[in-house]
């Protein structure tokens, strides 16, 4: 049988990832070649020569090419999206103005509040002099004539893409698709994104934010997409490229360049996923995933190989309505500063961050101020002699330079004080942590904790023992993680609606027919993009609250033939609502929205099995001083290429590679597991 | 404190040192607790009130009552010197009269929850929090009456009680209760939800207690006081000359004919204590107008406001509080005497923040911000819909943040924290209205070289017979610009009946009948501008022209001559910026639109109502 190749290509900040995947038996090969911010395509298309050139597949054997993608959250990042135009009914041209009148921050918080400017100008929007009522009557007719009038004007202001979000679409889309229409008559050029299609849920803000970001990206994703796309084919003639979702399923191209918005967090689901998929082989389905990089940490939830999937998406000050895996970011990473107030002399890490330029004060490229990574080379976590991904030697000396300065203001010695940045910056991790574990009413001692990105493995340690997460696992290469979660995730469609309804004023049957017709909408899109729907799969949600609550709680819901799901999945909310909050009540429940979820076929990969060598005994690459806990070690270093499966290292030791260094504390020991994770636990549960 | 503390474990907390690395750790992990105490509530709770317009405040404090962490000022002391019965582990209170926990809640709506925590049966510290009932019964649906006279008119009362006694719920006395509410299953959630909410932060303590000791737990909260002491020492000697400084401001009218009433307060500085001193302010009002301030609720908003002008990085408690001294004169309206009607104080306390504003700003006019902070108007709807059904709604709405030293005040945005509005589709798919206008108003802001922001403009079409309620203010007083800015516009209420005949709505007033058809038209106020408006830079002014923000002849009061797509006569203008600046003479450092006198003169042709009557006052 002719080998086929599945391949999932990760676009970091300075390398792009690739990773090559065997269908038939399983065999993986990687490639890291730098990326390309200009065009990211290139580097893509770099990285995909290099790996088949180094493995010696053919390009034409490569089925499907997967791809995590921040170009939709890079341009919101770097507000270089699209001049975007927006359409309101009539008395509502100011909502993206007033912005729901929040004003973040405590009491006074208004006084240094600086308001970004919307995505759709004020000046770009224009009215339709048009009414639905909240149950979907039209209350007065659309006027065509003067929509016209305005839209050409509109046209004359040379806007890029055009949001249509008009008051109660949720409920009836009519007037929505009929502005659209006449706007694609006027200027067919322009893409329009109407917002009952993007997200028919109700709350007009939210509804036209979404609606607005996706406009504001989906120029530059669809040229991104498309070049890429067309790229591909000249080279391999049946490939077919798939784009990961925010909330970690897969969308073909077309469908991920129509709707960009929900592509903001595909570069984080893309670890996710990963960490899933190599934890997973290691028999571990409940994790904590800790991604810790040089400005910010991205740390989720996955239960029963699971990821929590939240229902919006922020990106910077932006927050939409899209479905995305809850990955909760803090602004501290390897690059945060620390600096002391004069007035309260309190150490603070973060949020500012030195960034690649200067960078930390050991990179030697005019960074003077402390970083988490001066601390960490301070505290001897990352060996002088090690390498940081790149040519760059570690100054030390620097490190220790930088440091001292807040260790006098502080009054505490060098090493104290980088033990203390190590700690504060630890505990902002473990704010995040605790958010996605603790808070939602999980217990995190029944969680491992798997640690990716270039910081990851040398914090992973200690968090493990503030959250009682064991074993805490570093994978190899935690940098190619996302990569071997875009190469193994499936396809993922949704289709939902707002269908409020107390439970009283709705029956199984109802629901069991608003579902499944969902579903048929959700799986012919999988269809759509030429998916086959065998070996596909459906599941259902709703969206419920006690009647009177604002927000809802997702419940998954299984349409067993003959069952009362009414009754079932009000017991699950009841137990949910007091696992959350510590009490039900005896309200009524009310169904906010319907969900339909169509996965494709799951990618059966077999893992390789490696034998293990009983004799082998690792062999430490040297000595060195090490921080930890108050007191100076002396620490083992090793080589990770040269150590052996199945055997153990004691802490405190330090492991490099590449792209990281894992650090193991003292009382502790590295287990390295068949398919070379490091499984760190305390020697006492050994 | 009077109140008898008991536990079963009297080993006392010992004073240790906590090194500053577990202090930072410890500080941040209370802030997180107090921000899920949020979470929880804006997730549990059911009045959209307090589930979407967050009119809630969170606190977590040592345990002697002061504020570690949270926002509007220990409630617990003033609830601690008034009540005289035992705290035992497992108890929580409720109360909601003002006159019973020294003013720490203002008025009977807010229903204030303390939960003493304890862990292995020692109290450790407090969590606590109040929430904004939509309806506690009394007089009228809302429960705010204009024209109460006594706080018996305003819905029932709740002294300190335990709720929870021990640990379990009082059934009988929440039921007895929530039996004189109009909406009794959203005080019984929201009730429910600031309940959830303490215990969360209770539990966030006593593990936090655990995992560092509960000797370095109980000391680093004092540490975390010490702190803001000392960096707010720094800011009050840099801030608070010691030579007196006055300001006053006015709540427009009472609501039953007479007004205005002045607020006043003179600051001065003696050593490092800074003294404010009310006593040239107004009587109590025999309506419900009143403010029962507590002096440490004062100085928890000077406190924060003087950290976000100065210094936003201090983290704020209640650890300054000794270098404040507030004096406020018995049977003044900001200290009324027991019974008067409260419920109506907001407008009072939005206009204490302006007092603040311009007392702290006639030093640093520089740093100083307009007047904005001037209200936070009310609308009630309520009635019986075709099924017969009650129907209630409460709603607050938001206006112009004020020209600021940074930058232009955003346009229709709150001044409360984290309050939003109700979504539009919430409102008509609850109930029997659609919203048909929601806009900021062109030009309502105060011109400047920083633009005070618009205010909001929100067409209420009714369609169900039924009784509204307005509590707004800034109809007749301006919100005031500085330093050369102008004031924003002021606040007005009209009732378009469906026959098209048009309706003054006035400022206060309950019992409005409104029909199926008629549109009500409530505009609020817009802030005032902040510095020279000749001096704003034309593309600025062009570009709100172009947004319809501020209008063709709106931009003249920049004396910016544009067109309506905000392009600029730069060669006129020039010629008419030097014309209005010879004009206008001296820039003053308040621009109040016109004396009490003059406005009051001005005042029918202007607001189409005749002036209010200067206040007699009660007998007390």
């Amino acid at each position: 049988m002719k080998n086929s190749y599945r391949l999932g290509v990760d676009v970091g900040g300075t390398f792009t990832d690739v990773l090559l995947l065997n269908e038939q038996n399983g065999e993986m090969s990687t490639a890291k070649v730098p990326s390309t911010p200009h065009d990211s395509s290139i580097g893509v298309l770099n990285g995909i020569a290099r790996v088949c050139e180094e493995s010696k597949v053919d390009l034409s054997a490569i089925t499907h090419v997967m791809h995590g993608t921040t170009v939709a959250t890079n341009t919101v990042l770097t507000g270089t999206g699209a001049r975007v135009g927006l359409v309101t009914t009539k008395g509502y041209r100011q909502v993206l103005q007033i912005a729901r009148s929040f004003v973040p921050g405590g009491l006074g918080g208004w006084v240094i509040y600086q308001k970004s400017e919307p995505m759709a100008p004020l000046e770009l929007t224009i009215e339709a002099d048009e009414r639905v009522s909240a149950k979907g009557e039209i209350v007065s007719v659309l006027d065509e004539s003067s929509l016209r009038e305005s839209l050409k004007n509109l046209a004359k202001e040379k806007i890029e893409a055009l949001t249509v979000c008009l008051i109660n679409s949720f409920t009836n889309k009519i007037h929505e698709q009929k502005v659209r229409d006449i706007a694609l008559e006027i200027m067919p050029e322009v893409p329009v994104s109407i917002s009952s299609e993007v997200i028919p849920e109700l709350q007009e803000y939210e509804r036209a934010v979404t609606t607005v970001t996706n406009s504001y990206v989906r120029p530059k994703v669809e040229t991104y997409i498309n070049n890429l796309e067309s790229e591909l084919l000249e080279k391999m003639k049946e490939v077919k490229l798939s784009i990961l979702r925010s909330d970690g399923g897969l969308a073909s191209a077309q469908s991920a360049a129509k709707y960009p918005v929900n592509m903001l967090m595909s570069g984080p689901a893309g670890g996710v996923a990963g960490a899933i998929w190599v934890a997973g082989n290691a028999g571990f389905k409940n994790l904590l995933t800790l991604d810790i990089g040089g400005t910010s940490t991205d740390v989720a939830l996955v239960q029963n190989g699971h990821a929590q999937l939240r229902r919006e998406t922020t990106v910077g000050d932006v927050t939409v309505r899209a479905s995305s895996v809850d990955v909760r970011t803090v602004g501290a990473g390897g690059g945060s500063i620390a600096h002391v107030p004069a007035v309260t002399k309190a150490l603070r890490v973060g949020p500012q961050s030195a960034g690649a330029e200067p960078g930390p004060a050991a990179y030697g490229n005019g960074g003077l101020e402390p970083t988490v990574t001066d601390a960490n080379i301070v505290l001897g976590y990352i060996p002088s002699r090690a390498r940081l991904g790149g040519d760059m030697a570690i100054d030390v000396d620097a490190a220790e330079r930088a440091v001292g300065r807040i260790a006098s203001d502080l009054g505490l010695s060098v090493e104290a004080a980088a033990e203390g940045i190590y700690n504060i910056v630890n505990e902002n991790m473990f704010g995040a942590l605790r958010l996605v574990s603790v808070e939602q009413g999980h217990d995190s001692r029944e969680f491992a904790l798997i640690a990716f990105g270039g910081a990851g493995p040398l914090h992973a340690n200690a968090l493990g023992k503030l959250m009682g997460s064991w074993p805490v696992i570093i994978p190899p290469g935690p940098g190619v993680l996302c990569a071997y979660g875009d190469a193994t995730t499936r396809l993922r469609n949704e289709a939902s609606r707002t269908f409020i309804r107390k439970f009283s004023a709705t029956s199984n049957e109802e629901l069991r027919l608003e579902l499944e017709k969902l579903a048929t909408l959700a799986l012919s899109a999988l269809v759509e993009e030429k998916a086959t729907s065998e070996g596909s799969e459906i599941t259902y949600q709703l969206d419920l609250r006690y009647q009177g609550q604002g927000l809802s709680l997702t419940v998954d819901v299984t349409l067993a033939e003959g069952e009362d799901v009414l009754t079932a999945i009000g017991t699950q909310f009841d137990l949910m609502h007091e696992q959350l909050f510590t009490f039900s009540l005896p309200a009524e429940k009310e169904i906010v929205n319907l969900r339909s979820i169509a996965l494709g076929k799951e990618a059966r990969v077999e893992v390789p099995s490696v034998t293990i060598d009983p004799d082998f005994v690792n062999r430490s690459e040297g000595n060195q001083k090490m921080f930890a806990e108050g007191q100076w070690w002396d620490a083992s270093i090793y080589d990770r290429s040269k150590i052996g499966r199945g055997t153990a290292i004691n802490g405190p030791a330090i492991v490099t590679e590449m792209d990281s260094t894992t650090m193991i504390l003292p009382e502790h020991v590295g287990r390295i597991d068949s398919f070379g994770n490091i499984l760190i636990t305390p020697i006492t549960q050994d | 404190m009077t109140g008898i503390l008991i536990e079963e474990n009297t080993e006392p907390l010992k004073k240790v040192t906590v090194d500053s690395v577990t202090l930072d750790i410890i500080e941040n992990a209370l802030k997180n607790a107090r921000f899920e105490m949020d979470a929880v509530l804006f997730r549990t709770a059911m009045s959209p009130g307090i589930r979407e317009q967050h009119d809630e405040f969170p606190l977590i404090a040592n345990r002697d009552g002061k504020m570690v962490v949270g926002q509007f000022g220990s409630f617990i002391h003033g609830f601690m010197s008034l009540y005289d019965g035992t705290i035992e582990e497992g108890d929580i209170f409720l109360t909601t009269d003002p006159y019973s926990c020294n003013g720490a809640i203002s008025h009977a709506n807010d229903w204030l929850v303390l939960v003493p925590i304890y862990k292995d049966h020692r109290h450790i510290a407090w969590s606590a929090m109040f929430g904004h009932m939509t309806d506690i019964g009394g007089k009228v649906p809302g429960s705010l009456p204009t024209d109460a006279r006594q706080i018996y008119e305003e819905g029932i009362v709740v002294p300190p009680i335990k709720i929870y006694k021990k640990g379990e719920l009082q059934e009988d006395i929440l039921k007895l209760i929530l039996h004189n509410c109009r909406l009794p299953h959203w005080n019984h959630s929201d009730f429910n939800a600031i309940v959830a909410a303490c215990r969360t932060a209770a539990k966030r303590c006593a593990e936090l207690s655990q995992r560092f000791g509960d000797d370095i737990f109980y000391s680093a909260m004092d540490e975390l006081l010490a702190r803001n002491k000392k960096a707010m020492a720094h800011l009050i000697l840099n801030a608070v000359p010691t030579e007196k400084r006055y300001f006053e401001d006015y709540i427009c009218d009472d609501g039953m004919g007479m007004g205005p009433y002045k607020l006043a307060c003179t600051m001065w500085r003696e050593n490092d204590k800074v003294i404010f001193d009310f006593s040239a302010t107004d009587p109590q009002s025999i309506g419900s107008i009143n403010f029962y301030l507590n002096e440490e609720m004062f100085k928890m908003f000077c406190g924060v406001f003087m950290i976000m002008v100065f210094d936003p990085q201090i983290m704020f408690n209640d650890g300054f509080y000794d270098l404040m001294e507030v004096r406020i004169p018995d049977g003044s309206l900001l200290k009324p005497k027991h019974p008067a009607a409260l419920s109506c104080r907001t407008h009072a306390l939005g206009r204490v923040f302006d007092i603040i504003s311009g007392l702290l700003g006639q030093g640093t006019p520089d740093l100083m911000c307009a007047a904005g902070f001037s209200d936070s108007p009310h609308f009630m709807y309520s009635g019986y819909d075709k099924k017969g059904d009650w129907y209630q709604l409460y709603q607050i709405g938001f206006g112009g943040i004020p020209g600021r030293p940074f930058g232009d005040g955003p346009d229709g945005h709150s001044l409360w924290p984290s309050f939003t509005n109700v979504p539009n589709e919430f409102l008509e798919s609850y109930f029997p209205l659609r919203i048909e206008i929601y806009e900021t108003i062109t030009n309502s802001g105060g011109a400047g070289y920083h633009r005070g922001g618009n205010g909001v403009r929100v067409g209420y079409r009714f369609l169900e017979p039924g009784e509204i309620s307005v509590h707004d203010d800034r109809w007749l007083t301006y919100p005031w610009g500085v330093n050369g800015g102008n004031p924003g516009a002021r606040s007005k209420k009209i009732l378009v009946k469906s026959d098209g005949s048009e309706q003054l709505v006035p400022s206060k007033c309950d019992r409005v009948k409104v029909m199926n058809g008629d549109l009500l038209l409530f505009e609020t106020w817009g802030g005032g501008g902040w510095g020279d408006p000749l001096t704003r830079e034309v593309e600025r002014v062009g570009s709100d022209v172009k947004k319809g923000l501020v209008s063709v002849s709106g931009a003249l009061n920049y004396g910016v001559i544009t067109d309506s797509h905000g392009v600029v006569s730069i060669k006129k203008t020039e010629e008419l910026r030097k014309e209005m600046n010879v004009a206008r003479g001296e820039i003053e450092l308040f621009d109040k639109g016109g004396s009490i006198e003059e406005l009051k003169a001005r005042c029918l042709a202007e607001t189409g109502f005749n002036p209010p009557i200067a206040p007699s006052f009660a007998p007390h």
